[in-house]
Formats: structure tokens, sequence, C-alpha cells
């Protein structure tokens, strides 16, 4: 009974491969290259062919991927750093120094954790703006904007949470006045900033609760749902970029061309990558993150400020009542952000940066107009204007919160309005105008608050700051 | 039997949520109370003797670090213990001797010697935690900050006359 049923090479070694890689490499055509994109783990994130218009660097610019890239080298850093750092006061800032002295290319990896989760968070918003320009949540995509809204949270939370890591002064001052901004929120405010921090203040316990956050729970949550994130772009395909007149490069008719994922699509993907981890670590060589002396609770630094990325929302604190300045605007703002895709669209310009020509000017406008206005409204509420002293009798959360809110919205409502008879355009085109108004207001803010504001927070110019 | 009695189906159904529902919640109960803050007995946080009556000059402003407060005692002879976290966004609040008022270094809120607001964007007095005085002993309870839109008589605490 010898006859021969097993279909496998009688090679060992060619055993072993084929059980392992299953298509022949190289590929020989273009089925042999859509079979290894489907079959290979990594690979078949990708559709097996993709349009070939989409490939276009200046239509995504990359920034899915490069986020990606972040997030991969944020993993294995963050890793390496887990085994030399101890989450706890008394050890937190002395492994922090034999981390930069004694650990051998700890500075370096340090640097990279720090600088490419500080770039996460703009490469995060970049991505958010580059949909946004080329209505990239029209139709099917709506849940998809939502679940990288979710996304940007959730790389804002992680990097909140590194940042106590550290124990030094910028660590716990900036996180004290962050935690801060959560307990304005009424009712449930205290008790959940007390949550989080495990008392009333950043202490032990905040320590231990933040590297968990920071180490497990968060990153897991970020796994999870990049992976529906990606499922669904290949799902809903990528929009394909039209030019103004509504016509494709390279397209005949309605046909565009498609060409095989394996090399067209991975071959750009990987030299991307290459260049930007190339960057990172070149910038990493050179610049330190930073670190300042041991935490210290009995002493707050003059100015102490929160984290970069909630500078603009501080620096509204300045202006508005905190439950305005800290609560509401910010739900505002993410709420309209989470609405957008499911406004009705009355302009079908899917794959059109700035919608249209006009679009166009109009978001230029709408930048203008929020790099005067904002300063000027700073300065004055600043200098001149003094809401609770001239409405004393008022509580401030009215003086200085309703009545500056509605004074606000007006202004938008009468902004959203004239741009529209103006311009005679598309609601889409005026919500682009707006979108972007307050886009470059949240920038300006945070701006403003990063390099404009000095010791006790006084208005100076960035050389008095530093 | 009436059309509105519940279908067998619909009662399986409801049951089973209901069921859910209180799976889920006594998980989240679990979850959560297992995260709730673990008080940590120390200093800070219980009830701790500030020192005699006497050696609290009127007019004077004495930090205690460990406390995280500082005692007052008004120039009338009131006491009064600050928690020295801001109420703005929770900086450590210094005593300014020369002006004689707390100043913020962090957003530039000031508060008068009795905690009371001077300089928004601070939105309500520095918080203050109870006092007692026995036997001519001033006890501060840090335990919980009492939070006050304005400062009012019932906030100080005054020794007996002993004669």
């Amino acid at each position: 009974m010898t006859d021969n049923h097993d279909p496998r090479p009688d090679d060992l070694k060619q055993r072993v491969w084929e059980s392992i890689q299953r298509d022949e490499l190289p590929p020989k055509d273009d089925r042999g290259r859509m079979r290894v994109v489907m079959n290979n783990l990594i690979l078949h994130l990708h559709p097996s062919k993709v349009a070939k218009p989409t490939l276009k660097f200046t239509y995504t610019w990359g920034l899915g991927g490069l986020a990606l890239l972040l997030v991969a080298i944020l993993s294995f850093t963050g890793i390496m750093l887990m085994f030399v750092y101890t989450p706890s006061p008394e050890f937190a800032y002395q492994d922090m120094l034999n981390l930069q002295t004694e650990v051998w290319f700890g500075q370096l990896i340090r640097n990279l954790h720090h600088w490419s989760g500080n770039l996460l968070v703009i490469v995060a918003f970049l991505h958010l703006l580059r949909v946004f320009f080329t209505g990239g949540f029209k139709t099917p995509r709506e849940f998809n904007w939502i679940l990288g809204i979710g996304l940007l949270l959730l790389i804002v939370g992680a990097n909140f949470t590194g940042y106590l890591l550290p124990w030094d002064q910028l660590a716990y001052w900036a996180v004290t006045v962050g935690s801060s901004l959560l307990s304005y929120v009424p009712l449930i405010g205290e008790p959940l900033r007390n949550f989080l921090l495990g008392g009333p203040e950043v202490g032990a316990v905040t320590l231990t609760n933040f590297y968990g956050l920071h180490v497990a729970i968060i990153p897991l949550t970020l796994m999870g749902i990049v992976s529906f994130h990606i499922w669904r772009v290949r799902k809903d395909t990528l929009s394909i970029p039209h030019k103004l007149d509504g016509t494709v490069d390279g397209a005949e008719g309605n046909q565009v061309e498609k060409v095989t994922t394996l090399p067209h699509l991975v071959s750009r993907e990987f030299v991307f990558a290459l260049v930007m981890t190339g960057a990172i670590l070149l910038w990493s060589v050179w610049v330190n993150a930073p670190l300042e002396a041991a935490a210290n609770p009995d002493h707050s630094p003059n100015p102490a400020k929160a984290a970069w990325y909630f500078m603009g929302l501080q620096e509204l604190l300045l202006h508005f009542h905190p439950v305005f300045g800290a609560i509401i605007i910010p739900a505002l703002g993410i709420g309209a952000l989470a609405l957008l895709p499911y406004q009705r669209f009355d302009l079908s310009a899917e794959g059109v940066w700035f919608r249209s020509a006009k679009g166009r000017r109009m978001a230029m406008i709408g930048a203008f107009t929020a790099l005067i206005a904002v300063p000027l409204l700073v300065v004055f509420d600043e200098y001149a204007l003094d809401l609770p002293g001239m409405l004393p009798t008022l509580p401030t959360i009215i003086s200085n919160g309703w009545i500056p809110l509605a004074a606000l919205l007006l202004l938008v409502i009468g902004y959203y309005d004239g741009m529209k008879r103006l311009f005679k355009a598309t609601a889409c085109e005026t919500r682009q105008s707006l979108f972007v108004l307050l886009v470059v207001s949240f920038i300006v803010l945070t701006v403003i608050g990063v390099a404009f504001r000095g010791e006790g927070m006084a208005l100076m110019l960035p050389w008095e700051v530093l | 039997m009436t059309d509105k009695s519940v279908s067998r189906r619909d009662f399986l159904k409801i049951a089973w949520g209901a069921a859910g529902v209180l799976a889920a919640a006594e998980a989240g109960g679990v979850v959560l109370s297992f995260f709730s803050p673990r008080i940590v007995e120390g200093e800070f946080g219980g009830i701790i003797e500030a020192g005699a009556v006497e050696s609290f000059p009127p007019g004077s402003v004495t930090p205690f670090t460990q406390g995280r407060f500082y005692l007052v005692r008004m120039p009338d002879g009131g006491f009064v213990a600050l928690y020295r976290k801001c109420t703005h966004l929770g900086c450590a609040v210094p005593w300014n001797p020369a002006e004689g008022r707390f100043i913020c270094p962090c957003h530039a809120s000031a508060f008068e010697m009795d905690g009371e607001v001077i300089n928004a964007p601070a939105p309500r007095p520095l918080d203050r935690f109870a006092i007692t005085i026995e036997n001519g002993i001033v006890k501060v309870d840090t335990g919980t900050p009492i939070q006050r839109d304005h400062t009012s008589a019932v906030d100080f605490v005054y020794a007996e006359v002993r004669s």
C-alpha cells in the first residue's frame, strides 16, 4: 500500500516554506499579485486592486498611513520604555533620569516616543481636515467619520495620560490643570475627576491610574477601533479624486482605471513610511524631549500651562466662565463635527478639493476672517471688555457665559447667512467656509495660548514668553 | 386574556433583555467600585492638630504643607482653614505677605485673606476645611473641602474666651 496521496513536494524545506507562504513569489502576473495581497495577513488590509487616481499623493497626503506608522513606532518604543520605568512617585522621575543617562539609547527611544506621540495628534487632526476638504465623509462613509473622531479623542487621551508619566513639574501641573477642566462638568464633573485621579489632587494613585490607561486600556481600544476604521475604508472604498469640472484624470467616460495593489500602492506606502521613519529618527537624534525638575506639589510654576493641544481650551477659559470655556463650547464643537456627514448635501463634490472654485475662495475668506478677528477679540476682551464688571448684579455664568456665547453664536449665524447670500453659494460651500473659520479660530487660540501667554497668563510677545 | 397580554415570545425577549441589563449593571458596578478612589490614611485627608490658639496671632496666615491648607486668623480673632488649591484650575496658591493676599501663579486669580475672590478667573472663594477648637487646640478636618459661593460669618470659628 504505497500509493501516494500527498500532493506536497518531496523536499522538506520546500514543504515548510509552502506551508507559510502559499503563493508563488515573486508573482508572475496580475492574478498572482492579487492573490499575494489577498492571502497575506498584513497586505490583506488592502483591496487587491485600487482605482489609479486615488494613488495620487496630493489627494490623501498619506496621512492615514502615516498615523498608522506612528502607532507602530509608539507601540514599539512604548513597550521598550515599560521595561525601564516604574509608575510610582518615588521612582518615576529617577527612572527618567536613568533612562536618559544610564540606559543604552534610552534618550533616543524616549525622544522617538515623545515626538511620535505629539506628531500623531497633529497627523490625526490633519487627516480629519483632509477627509473633510475632499468630501470623503459623504454617504456611505458617515459612520467611519464618527469612528475617526473617536480615534482622535483616544489619541489625545493617550497623549494626555502619557504626559504625566515623567513626573516632572511640566507633567504634574499640566495634568493638574487639564484634569481641573473636567471638574467643571455640572454634577458628574467632580466625581469623574476624583475617579480618574483617585482623589482630589494628582498623586501616587493618579500615576498608577494613568499608567494603566496609557499602556493597556487606551492602546487596546485604539487598536480595536483602528481595525474597524480600516475595515470600513475597505468596505466603503476610497472616494475618487475629481477635477473641478467633474472629470477624473486618466478615465474614459465612467470607467476609472484600476491597478493591482501590489506593487502600485504597496511600493508607495513603503517608500513614504521609509522616508517618514527616517525623518522622525533624524529629528529624535537631534531634539531631546523636555524634562524639567521633579514634580513638586507644593509649588506651581508660573505660568502653569496644560498640554499644548489643550491650550486652545485654556485660552477660552480666560475669556469665558469655566463651564462654557471647558465644557459647553468644546461639546458644541465636537457635536457639530460628528453631525457634519449627516447634514443634507446640495453639492455632489465628493473627491473635489474644497468643493468648487467658489468653495475654495470662501474657505480662504473663512481662514482670513479667523486670523484677523480672533486676535482682535482676544485683545479686546483682555484689555477693554469686562462683562462681569459691567453687569455686577448678574452671576458670572450669565455675564461671562450666556451673554458672550450668544453674541458669538449670532456672529457665526450672521457669517453663515451673509456668506451664503454674498456668494449665492450652496449650503455645502457655506458650511465649509464656516468650518474653516472655526478650525482656524481654534488653531489661532492654541497658538496664542502656547506662544503669547507668559507669566500670570498675561498677553506678551513670543520672545518674552520664553 | 386580552389583546394587550404579553406573548410568550415577548415575555422571553423582555426577560432576556432585563437579565442582560442586570448582568451588565452588576459587572459595571464591580468594575467601578474596584477603581473607586482609595483613601490613603495619612496626613492629608484626616484631622490635623494645628496647634494652640495662642500660637496664631490675629492677622496671621500660617501654611501647613502636609495638610495642604493655610490656617488664617483674621484680625478679629476668627479662624478659617483655607485649602491651598486654586478654585480655578487646581494650582497651589501661595500667600503673598507683601500684598496681603493669595495670588495664584497659574492664571493670576487673587484671593483675600479670608479666601474671597478679588480677581477672576477663579469662580468662587478658596475652599475651606472645618475647624474645631478643643481645650485651646485648633484642629482642622482635611477630609472634605467645603465649597462656598461667597465668604460669610459661618466660615469663622472663634476661640472661647477663657477667664
